[in-house]
């Protein structure tokens, strides 16, 4: 038998629990109670494409020094699926806690002698109290959230504290949600006592922080972002995109005086629509998006290619999960890196952007109007489910009131009747960029016919091969505008002079961090750059080019990024090695550092020899 | 024809309408479509429609798919934003660009192909949410650009150019915009102008969404015996329910019905629209009795034309989606922008 865990602010909880039989909510309580005692913590559902019935995990990462993705590994196991039980047991740390429900007796060949088992007749308790079916169901949950508590060192005022905020439209509820904790506390603190190692003690690590999920972010990003036009199509991981969106233009988007709605929101009959939709609002003027997945994204490429063609500035949001076909629903990954860059048939490249959580994806849906009015082009924000779906502790959201939305380049009447030239495909300013005109301008200038089919700078019909290659090459040199108006990447150097660097985006970033930080105390250094945009700018070949190796860490299985920036950076595709996670969940500091370390180790081993 | 330039010399007698505007400044550029063609009937048509109501031909947006009929709106409204999309995908565009700014009048040019094929999906839904509009159909139950293929609306056992039957059951727009909820639908041919304008008049003062199935005979493809989209054929087998005129408040009276058999119907504006029943007993205001009457009449190959039906208290998607007066188009960071106060808010509710 191993040593028991003990630990203090920094440990791995993962409940295993039935879909549908509300533990969700019970568990994020739990989550959120180690916040208010301002212990940061990061927490994961790992739900299945059901409404009742199949498995599903939530994943607590207790961490007091402030990592915030999944560390690996589980100390404590919380088993409430005897249909999961062989793989939950298996999963556990050796030396780590296993609680479960003790009502039915369970064959000792089901245990392991390397973990700590903690048993607690949940059923028992729940049935001798409550009788009703559905209380007695969701008051289990609660009972050990109270237990939990009790063995963590949680303090119950926090809780109560919690289920009042929770209840507070139904306060029927808060008497007897708060005897149920209770229930579950007395019953450890009476049995328990000692048996476990793992404590939560009070501490200053949250802050000012929030705790919120990227899908929510998005879909205020949005609404801050001034767009007035949405039209979506439900799926998932983003269909909470558009809800948020809606949500929150009720709360702020209503006028006072009139009752009457500052936004429009479609539900469209398939994604086709939905983009068809945001297209004709954003050529008509209007900020507009839609929220999507893989899936949809793949129905969208005839439109995003007209987008991209006649330039129009939509803002597709893509959560990503994993694919091919339909993949898996409700895990996540980021595959959709060559479907987006690439999207449609033709010459075509689109603008994506990387967030790396739910602040940035607020920022990036709030900024992403600004660039597709500059760039007149489609812009996707690269979301995936693990940033969407999660709730995750960021730093607040921030705005400037002063901020003023980046329109781009729109002629207007005044403009017309100043006798300015009007071609709506001419590069008046170097910059690749024309100018529009809003339908409805003007009675006798500046009406242009838009068009998927080839046109010449003029916004004429052509099939002359020269006044079509022209209008493609500007299209090339806008691009190369954009990557001084995206985002740019960050990049930082280790303590130490190093020839290793690493590459990595999105929802990788808080796992990368606690990894760098564990290599960084083995000896190893490596200097990083966290892409936040396509197209690349200068400075990440330079990045590349100034090291001998990079680790390219993406959560897909081809190594979609090594593609994009082998195709569009001049550097030497040798250089890279790359680091993939694609089993749908989230990606882990221990594979990070075990990928690493051992690829490092053995080309210093080999140098050596 | 794109390198015959229309000259700009213009008639000095040429009658103008009451913005001053004459019928050259409605039209657009030469047609490139085949001689004969039905559409250029209804571009022609719609020329005479926007003429006659005195629309600023800017605030017009006109949008279509591809094909033929989708080739059109280059050659009407020059001083209108169009845009050509995809094939099968107008009504979605258009749908956005009216959310986008509920002031303009939106024009949706489609043909059978890319209204009964590839965006029958759009055709039905766009109209069931009720976005203002008139979408028209150019309906000549062929494949003109690919030469030649049946379309979904060409009438069972009618023949191709070649030779062959379809077997296939053809698809009626006008019934199906009916089923899913417009509140105008017509029918029209596109040798019977004096039927076609008053129509796309009368469609361009409703309120709600339009839909107007134009039969335009193809006359490089479908207009041969044996095809039920000939001229020859539409002719033999047109029954109009009813012949249309728009009243303008001011006009006199000139034309004498004989009793009972006109009904004049109040549109939105203040000018009317006279209906001179030429079927007695159909009601166009009754869509159940519509729909019924269109299937009897098919079924007897006769091809109903007039005004089908007009919902006279019509509502758009606009209303449903409650909506402010002002163009969502037109407003910015004042009216949009929740700002600072409301973020600290939302920040202090997540902690």
């Amino acid at each position: 038998m191993p040593t028991p865990v003990k630990s203090i602010n920094d440990f791995v909880v993962k409940f295993a629990n039935v879909n549908g039989s509300g533990s969700a909510s019970a568990n994020e309580m739990f989550a959120r109670s180690l916040l208010r005692m301002g212990v940061p913590v990061a927490s994961r559902n790992i739900f299945p494409s059901n409404i009742q019935g199949l498995p599903t995990w939530y994943e607590v990462r207790v961490s007091g020094h402030g990592w915030l993705g999944r560390r690996g590994g589980v100390d404590l196991m919380v088993a409430m699926n005897p249909q999961t039980w062989d793989k939950d047991v298996a999963s556990v740390d050796p030396g780590g806690y296993l609680f479960y429900d003790s009502s039915r007796p369970i064959p000792a060949s089901k245990f392991r002698d390397d973990i700590n088992v903690i048993r607690m007749p949940l059923t028992e308790i729940c049935n001798a109290t409550y009788s009703d079916p559905r209380q007695r169901q969701l008051f289990k949950n609660i009972i050990y959230v109270g237990a939990l508590a009790q063995l963590l060192g949680i303090e119950p005022d926090v809780l109560e504290t919690l289920i009042g905020e929770q209840y507070k439209s139904k306060p029927a509820l808060i008497a007897p949600n708060h005897q149920a904790l209770h229930m579950g506390h007395d019953y450890a603190r009476d049995n328990l006592a000692g048996a476990c190692g793992l404590k939560v003690e009070r501490a200053d690590g949250v802050k000012d922080r929030i705790f919120v999920n990227g899908n929510d972010a998005a879909g205020l990003g949005c609404v801050y972002g001034g767009a007035t036009v949405a039209a979506w199509y439900p799926i998932t991981p983003s269909t909470s995109v558009a809800e948020a969106f809606g949500k929150h233009c009720k709360k702020y988007r209503v006028d006072a005086a009139t009752g009457k709605n500052k936004f429009a929101i479609v539900q469209a009959e398939d994604e086709i629509s939905a983009i068809g939709a945001v297209i004709g609002a954003a050529w008509n003027g209007a900020r507009a998006f839609t929220a999507t997945s893989g899936p949809g994204v793949s129905l969208m490429q005839e439109f995003l290619g007209l987008a991209y063609f006649a330039e129009i500035p939509v803002v597709l949001i893509d959560v990503q999960r994993g694919g091919p076909s339909t993949g898996m629903p409700t895990r996540t990954q980021q595959a959709d890196l060559i479907l987006a860059a690439y999207a449609s048939h033709g010459d075509t490249k689109h603008v994506m952007l990387f967030p790396q959580d739910p602040k940035e994806m607020f920022e990036f849906a709030a900024q992403s109007f600004d660039l597709a009015e500059r760039l007149q082009t489609p812009i996707f924000v690269m979301e995936d489910l693990d940033i969407g779906m999660n709730e995750w502790l960021c730093e607040p959201f921030a705005w400037d009131d002063a901020r003023k939305y980046d329109r781009g380049k729109i002629m207007t009447a005044a403009d017309l009747d100043a006798g300015k030239l009007f071609g709506r495909y001419l590069d008046v300013d170097g910059d690749a960029i024309g100018y529009r005109t809003l339908p409805g301008t003007h009675p006798s200038k500046g009406a242009y016919f838009t068009r998927g089919s080839s046109h010449d700078k003029m916004a004429k019909y052509t099939e002359e091969g020269d006044a079509y290659q022209e209008v493609m090459q500007r299209l090339l040199r806008k691009f190369e505008t954009a990557k001084s108006l995206v985002p740019a990447p960050v990049i930082h150097q280790a303590a130490e002079k190093t020839g290793y660097g690493v590459i990595y985006f999105g929802s990788t970033a808080p796992a990368m961090d606690e990894a760098l930080a564990a290599l960084e105390a083995k000896g190893l250094h490596l200097n990083t750059l966290r892409l936040r945009a396509f197209p690349f700018s200068e400075a990440v070949s330079d990045f590349i080019n100034a090291h001998e190796q990079i680790f390219l860490v993406e959560q897909n299985r081809d190594a979609q990024m090594r593609m994009l920036l082998v195709n569009e950076c001049s550097v030497d595709p040798a250089r890279f090695i790359s680091i993939l996670n694609y089993d749908g969940t989230p990606i882990t500091a221990r594979f990070i550092i075990s990928q690493i370390a051992g690829r490092m180790t053995m080309t210093s081993r080999e140098a050596a020899e | 024809m794109t390198y015959i330039v229309k000259p700009k010399l213009r008639h000095p007698a040429l009658p103008v309408n009451k913005l001053g505007f004459t019928h050259r400044d409605y039209e657009g550029t030469v047609s490139t479509l085949c001689a004969g063609c039905g559409h250029d009937s209804i571009s022609a048509a719609i020329i005479q429609a926007c003429f006659e109501l005195a629309i600023e031909p800017h605030r017009v947006a006109k949008l279509s798919g591809i094909g033929c009929s989708s080739k059109t709106p280059t050659y009407f409204l020059g001083q209108s934003h169009g845009f050509n999309s995809v094939h099968g995908r107008m009504p979605s565009v258009l749908t956005g660009a009216n959310m986008a700014n509920k002031e303009l009048i939106y024009l949706g040019v489609s043909g059978d192909g890319d209204s009964a094929s590839i965006g029958l999906g759009q055709f039905v839904h766009c109209i069931r949410r009720g976005v203002n509009m008139v979408y028209i159909c150019e309906n000549n139950g062929v494949y003109g650009l690919t030469k030649g293929q049946f379309s979904a609306t060409a009438d069972k056992g009618s023949k191709s150019k070649g030779g062959a039957s379809n077997m296939d059951t053809p698809l009626d727009l006008a019934s199906m915009a009916l089923m899913v909820g417009a509140s105008f639908v017509g029918r029209s041919f596109s040798g019977d102008k004096e039927q076609m304008v008053p129509l796309i008049m009368a469609a361009m003062r409703h309120p709600g969404p339009c839909f107007i199935d134009i039969v335009s005979p193809c006359v490089a493809f479908n207009n041969h015996a044996g095809s039920t989209k000939a001229y020859d054929f539409v002719r033999a087998h047109n029954e109009a329910v009813n012949r249309l005129d728009i009243m303008e408040p001011r006009d006199p009276i000139t034309v004498e019905y004989a009793p009972g058999t006109t009904e004049e119907v109040a549109l939105h504006d203040g000018s009317s629209l006279r209906l001179a029943k030429l079927d007695a007993n159909y009601d166009p205001s009754d869509r159940i009795m519509a729909m019924a009457y269109l299937q009897a009449k098919a079924a007897r190959n006769e091809l109903v034309t007039g005004l089908i039906y007009m919902d006279r208290h019509a509502t758009d998607m606009h209303a449903n989606l409650n909506t402010v007066d002002a163009p969502l188009n037109g407003l910015g960071e004042k009216e949009l922008c929740p700002g600072t106060k409301a973020l600290d808010a939302f920040n202090a509710s997540h902690r």
